[in-house]
């Protein structure tokens, strides 16, 4: 075995792979650019070398960094993570001349399968199931309909220029299949200049499905059954389960026996995993094999209680798999949500910067399911410029399918995040989706449910009524609490008083009854059942942990003006704890348009144009850099309020702008 | 006698329905709710004692006799806030437009002068046309009759006016004499005179919101200290405002209860000061890491938001705090930078309330429009108000004190009690490459030799410790114990008594 090896990554999976290396006794090795000198993963490897500025083509990309860091430090074998070098068949070819092992796959394998082409062909021949099509092109609407016949309805018919769905047609008979190939060949005649067409099967709500494969050096192979991961936002996995709720017995075989097949094909030695595209009739076709750990494999190691990373070193090292197909199962269900710096609210634009907040949920076992947390920053980190957004890979495992989505559910609502714009509450309403809990998915799931895109919804009635609750109870305890303030000289209210409340939200009044004995609370909504609540939250705490009717509810609070801003399950909502009459003066208060912001940005500081991130007639999003100003030897960025179309940009970068003067116009 | 008791409450009822339900409903359809209503959502519930209910005008002319209303146009009285005792007026629109009579400031002149003899706070809702034209001199004579109890009243007791409607005219110097003014967007305006007079005088054309609403008072001009959506929620925030204000300059200020542990520890402010010192970092979140339960009550946060000011809670106790604010303007001292800071500093000091200091400060802002607005006379404030203060001072330095402005930024020859400061400190004339630059004029032309140079005073001065060797800075602390060690200092702090020499009054340039 290795006495050290080096991790060629950063952030969460440089971290994921120090732990099992640590668990094996293996000493570790970091490498960093300047901007992750302060990092996690730096911090928790036994060594450290700094491999160049920020950019990852000039630090994490270089191969030869890496190389002369193993030398400096001793390092035998080099873990590249995923993403930069992990795909990279030069880089094991550099580590081979070296000496130094690569923890991955052989070069050929590599080689093999970084090809689409290549790999396809060298899947079908191996009995993997491909998409079926014609590879040539289509001479006229007869051949068209003979070429569809064979492959079998329905049918995609597209032009060979194609794009953004121009020149597609989709066929289900031969009638269809004959327009199709017209309409396509004419359109895409007028469109691309390019008549040319081509004919494959369609996937009927296709789902993306993989299957988890190790093999080691002396020719064991064996598969760690599936992952699903059709929750995807524009071609990127949002969240991932395994098992898959849509395979059955036979189909799972089916898919992990020709994974193997198709490992042992390129003579593959690690932990890999083979892409499939299934139907709605569980046909399952090949798309790609991924010849390096995936982001995704905690929910393979969560389900088989292997860990693959262990996996991985041991086959490197070149021991024999002492694992046999017999000893993998199904053990529960694991799902993961990704947390990515990107803002929902601002169609998912990234958004960078520091973690004022960070406080995971507690990681373990719970009661009956497990919460795991993959992460490699910590509350003050900074999320950069430079590198994939992603904050932590959150898990949960349960016995069930329904259990680890409550039990993701409320790991999200646990899992404070500020300072940053990121995609908790949207994971966190996903959770509360129908279509998602009955585990109808296809990859165009989140197209097709969010085709506006996500927004901060007005909650349904039995959250508002929640919320109403969890309100009131609060503010009972920041009453009492505000009751002992010194110099309370007046007995400020007798028990009716205090009894009676109105929570209001969403412009909603909602009339309650509200007692306490202790930490214990007794809510009566008018014209509803009393509820108990317990709680021992309290003022100042950012995370209300409550029984609510004997189920238990997690819910982010912060103060807000007369009351509470709650966050739970994906939603954020502002609710004020009145008595009877304010509440009843709170009615007569406006509603108020939101506030008319200008079409203008103004210099907010004499100061200095740095640059300009925009040009006229852009469209910006809310949140968007609009430019830099140099004040005081400081530079601000200037960010759009909110979506707009930029107009007029009258100034210049190097221009001096004294405080007001306009440095945008944008579209009414 | 139960006829007589009937009497009672017919008066009452009378009063209570102040300029009647036509008008009570053209306030409501404004968004504005009565002088009554206002106080129900200021004061605990019930709490209210109401003072000359039955008081009228003694106005004849302009057929004023025969129109009399209970009251006259202001509520007056004391309630609780969380079962503290505060005065209130609140001025009633629906009677006679709220304008000041002679009587009407009387009513306002004998709630001020109880409050000041028995110290409890005085809280104004502004909601008038001003004056009462009928009466002429009478309601001039009144006007001056409050602002001279202002003025008695000033630095005695918590004055906190909030305009709720007009105030205009010689009506905004009450509120402009008060500690805090607050305003709600939309349905408040203060201004000496109106957009007609403005446009007949100076022919500019500008609305009565353009002129003197919300947003210009808390941006531009300064006048007011912060403004809120609508009645409830600005009176609601009043209400907490007071919880962290003492009573009287006779009194502490108040003790909160709190769970939040006194030896937290903060491991995110070890990371937030940036690699590259022209970077700039929120200086909200130190603040909200060190204050309890992260609450800090923010101060003219619209204003000059190059400085931060406001007050927070340790160990439950209220402590003002002021910060520079690297986020804007570098965090810079300027003309308005230093008003509103010289201002709080100097209202935390008249009520007992210790003073945290945070310093990020590159310097005084250059330009000719500091010069020739008068940042000589403006900055001196805020260094007299931090002389002056003999109020426990707490001072953190967390990274740049340059030249003049770590002088005045609390420092410890300004009589600061206690003065620590980060690691990644920086007290020095200036900074570095300017410092080379001058030091070393002759050398300019080669880039290599004042490189040298300026790693040289780096080295020398980029550091805490040289001030510490002088015992300027008291100790060198870890970011992430800054709450522990700054709470430590104002229990210490706690006992502290100072004699200052006597005088009748300072004289700060104003």
């Amino acid at each position: 075995m290795f006495k050290k090896i080096l991790i060629a990554n950063r952030g969460e999976i440089a971290c994921r792979v120090i732990k099992s290396a640590k668990k094996m006794g293996i000493a570790t090795v970091a490498v960093y650019s300047d901007a992750d000198r302060d990092a996690e993963h730096v911090k928790m490897a036994d060594e450290a070398v700094h491999i160049g500025p920020p950019p990852a083509a000039q630090s994490y990309l270089l191969a030869d960094r890496i190389i002369a860091a193993c030398r400096q430090t001793g390092a035998e074998a080099v873990h590249p993570g995923y993403g930069f070098l992990s795909e990279r068949a030069s880089f094991c070819e550099a580590l081979e001349r070296e000496g130094i092992v690569f923890i991955g796959p052989k070069v050929k394998a590599i080689e093999a399968m970084g090809d689409k082409i290549t790999s396809k062909k060298i899947a079908a021949e191996a009995g993997v199931n491909t998409v079926p099509g014609y590879m040539g092109l289509i001479d006229d609407a007869d051949h068209a309909v003979k070429i569809a016949g064979e492959i079998g309805y329905p049918v995609m018919i597209k032009a060979s220029a194609g794009g953004g769905g121009k020149g597609m047609r989709i066929a289900w008979n031969d009638a269809e299949a004959r327009e199709g190939f017209d309409r396509s060949k004419s359109e895409a005649a007028s469109s691309f200049g390019d008549d040319r067409i081509f004919i494959e099967k369609f996937v009927v709500e296709p789902r993306h499905i993989e299957i988890q494969v190790l093999a080691d050096a002396h020719g064991n192979c064996i598969y760690l059954n599936e992952r699903e991961c059709s929750v995807q936002r524009r071609n990127q996995k949002v969240v991932e389960e395994a098992p898959s709720p849509f395979l059955d017995e036979a189909t799972r075989k089916a898919m992990g026996e020709q994974s193997v097949a198709l490992a042992e094909a390129v003579d593959y030695q690690s932990a890999g995993t083979v892409e499939f595209i299934v139907d709605k009739d569980r046909n399952f076709y090949f798309l790609e094999m991924n010849t390096r750990l995936q982001v995704e494999h905690p929910v393979t190691e969560l389900i088989t209680g292997v860990d693959l990373v262990e996996q991985m070193i041991r086959i490197a090292a070149g021991e024999k798999l002492d694992l046999r197909q017999a000893d993998i199962g199904i053990n529960g269900w694991a799902i993961e949500s990704r947390l990515y710096a990107e803002d929902p609210y601002r169609n998912f634009l990234p958004s960078i910067g520091r973690l004022t907040r960070y406080r995971p949920p507690e990681e373990g076992r719970h009661g009956d399911h497990v919460v795991r947390n993959d992460t490699g920053v910590t509350e003050g980190s900074e999320i950069s410029m430079f590198y994939d957004p992603m904050i932590a890979k959150l898990c949960t495992w349960a016995p069930t399918r329904e259990k680890a989505v409550d039990a993701m559910a409320d790991a999200l609502d646990r899992f404070e995040v500020e300072g940053i714009g990121h995609n908790l509450p949207f994971c966190a309403a996903l959770m509360q989706h129908p279509r998602w809990r009955e585990g109808r998915l296809s990859t165009a799931f989140i197209a097709e449910e969010y085709p506006d895109g996500f927004e901060n919804a007005a909650p349904d009635p039995q959250t508002a009524g929640r919320f109403a609750i969890v309100a009131a109870v609060l503010q009972r305890i920041a009453d009492e609490r505000r009751a002992g303030i010194s110099g309370a000289r007046f007995n400020q209210s007798n028990e009716d008083m205090r009894t009676r409340r109105v929570a209001v939200l969403a412009g909603a009044d909602y009339p309650l009854s509200i007692t306490q004995e202790g930490d214990a609370f007794t809510v009566t909504p008018e014209g509803g059942k009393a509820v108990t609540v317990t709680t021992r939250w309290r003022p100042g705490d950012r995370l209300a942990d409550l029984e609510i009717g004997g189920e238990r509810h997690a819910v982010k609070v912060e103060r807000a003006p007369g009351g509470f801003r709650l966050r739970q399950r994906g939603l954020d909502s502002r609710v004020m704890v009145l008595n009877p009459r304010a509440a009843e003066l709170n009615r007569l208060m406006p509603e108020k348009a939101a506030p008319d912001t200008s079409n203008l940005l103004l210099c907010p500081m004499p100061g200095l144009i740095v640059s300009i991130a925009v040009e006229e007639g852009q469209e910006v999003q809310e949140g968007q850099t609009l430019a830099i100003v140099e004040a005081m030897k400081m530079e601000n960025v200037l960010r759009a309020e909110k979506r707009a179309v930029v107009k007029k940009i009258p100034v210049k970068a190097g221009d001096s702008l004294a405080v007001d003067e306009v440095i945008m116009e944008f579209e009414k | 006698m139960q006829d007589i008791l009937d009497q009672l409450e017919k008066h009452r009822e009378q009063a209570r329905l102040g300029g009647g339900q036509k008008r009570i409903d053209a306030q409501h359809a404004k968004g504005k709710l009565t002088a009554r209503e206002r106080l129900d959502i200021l004061l605990d519930e019930g709490s209210f004692e109401e003072y000359d209910m039955y008081k009228t005008h003694r106005c004849t002319d302009f057929g004023m006799a025969d129109t009399k209303v209970s009251g006259d146009g202001v509520v007056t009285g004391w309630g609780t806030i969380n079962g503290r005792p505060v005065y209130v007026f609140s001025q009633d629109f629906t009677v006679f437009g709220g304008s000041l009579s002679e009587t009407h400031a009387e009513k306002i002149c004998k709630i001020m002068d109880l409050a000041v003899q028995n110290g409890c706070p005085v809280i104004g809702l502004n909601d008038s046309g001003g004056a009462r034209i009928q009466e002429g001199v009478a309601s001039l004579g009144g006007y001056a009759e409050v602002f001279w109890r202002n003025v008695q009243a000033s630095g005695v007791v918590p004055q906190i006016s909030v305009i709720m409607g007009p105030c205009a005219g010689g009506a905004v110097y009450s509120p402009a004499m008060t500690d805090f003014i607050y305003m709600v967007k939309d349905t408040s305006y203060m201004f000496v005179t109106g957009p007609d007079v403005v446009k007949t005088v100076t022919n500019e054309i500008v609305t009565a919101e353009e002129l003197g609403g919300a947003s210009t008072h808390t941006r531009k001009s300064s006048v007011a200290d912060g403004s809120f959506e609508n009645d409830v929620e600005a009176l609601l925030e009043v209400r907490r405002m007071v919880d962290f204000l003492p009573l009287s300059s006779r009194e502490k200020p108040p003790v909160l209860p709190t769970a939040d542990t006194p030896d937290r520890l903060e491991m995110a402010l070890d990371t937030i000061i940036p690699d590259n010192p022209n970077k700039p970092y929120d200086m909200h979140e130190v603040i909200a890491k060190i204050a309890d339960e992260g609450d800090f009550f923010e101060v003219q946060k619209d204003h000059a938001k190059n400085i931060l000011c406001g007050f927070i809670r340790l160990n439950g106790s209220t402590i003002g705090v002021v910060a520079n604010q690297p986020m804007v303007l570098a965090g810079c001292l300027d003309i308005d930078s230093s008003k509103k800071a010289g201002r709080f500093v100097r209202f935390c000091d008249a009520f007992n309330i210790p003073i945290l200091t945070l310093v990020d400060v590159p310097g005084f802002l250059p330009g000719v429009s500091q010069e020739y607005g008068g940042i000589i006379k403006h900055g001196a404030k805020l260094l007299f108000a931090y002389a002056e203060a003999t109020v426990p001072k707490v001072t953190v330095i967390t990274r740049k004190a340059y030249g003049g402005a770590y002088d005045v930024m609390s420092s410890k020859h300004i009589r600061a009690d206690v003065n620590y400061a980060w690691p990644t400190a920086q007290i020095a004339v200036m900074g570095a490459k300017g410092a080379t630059e001058i030091l070393y004029r002759s050398e300019l032309g080669d880039p290599e030799k004042i490189a040298a140079r300026t790693k040289e005073y780096e080295d020398r001065f980029a550091n805490p410790f040289v001030a510490a060797e002088r015992g300027f800075i008291d100790e060198v602390i870890m970011p992430h114990s800054t709450r522990r060690r700054v709470l430590r200092a104002f229990e210490m702090l706690k006992t502290k008594k100072v004699e200052t020499p006597m005088k009748k009054h300072d004289n700060i340039p104003l």
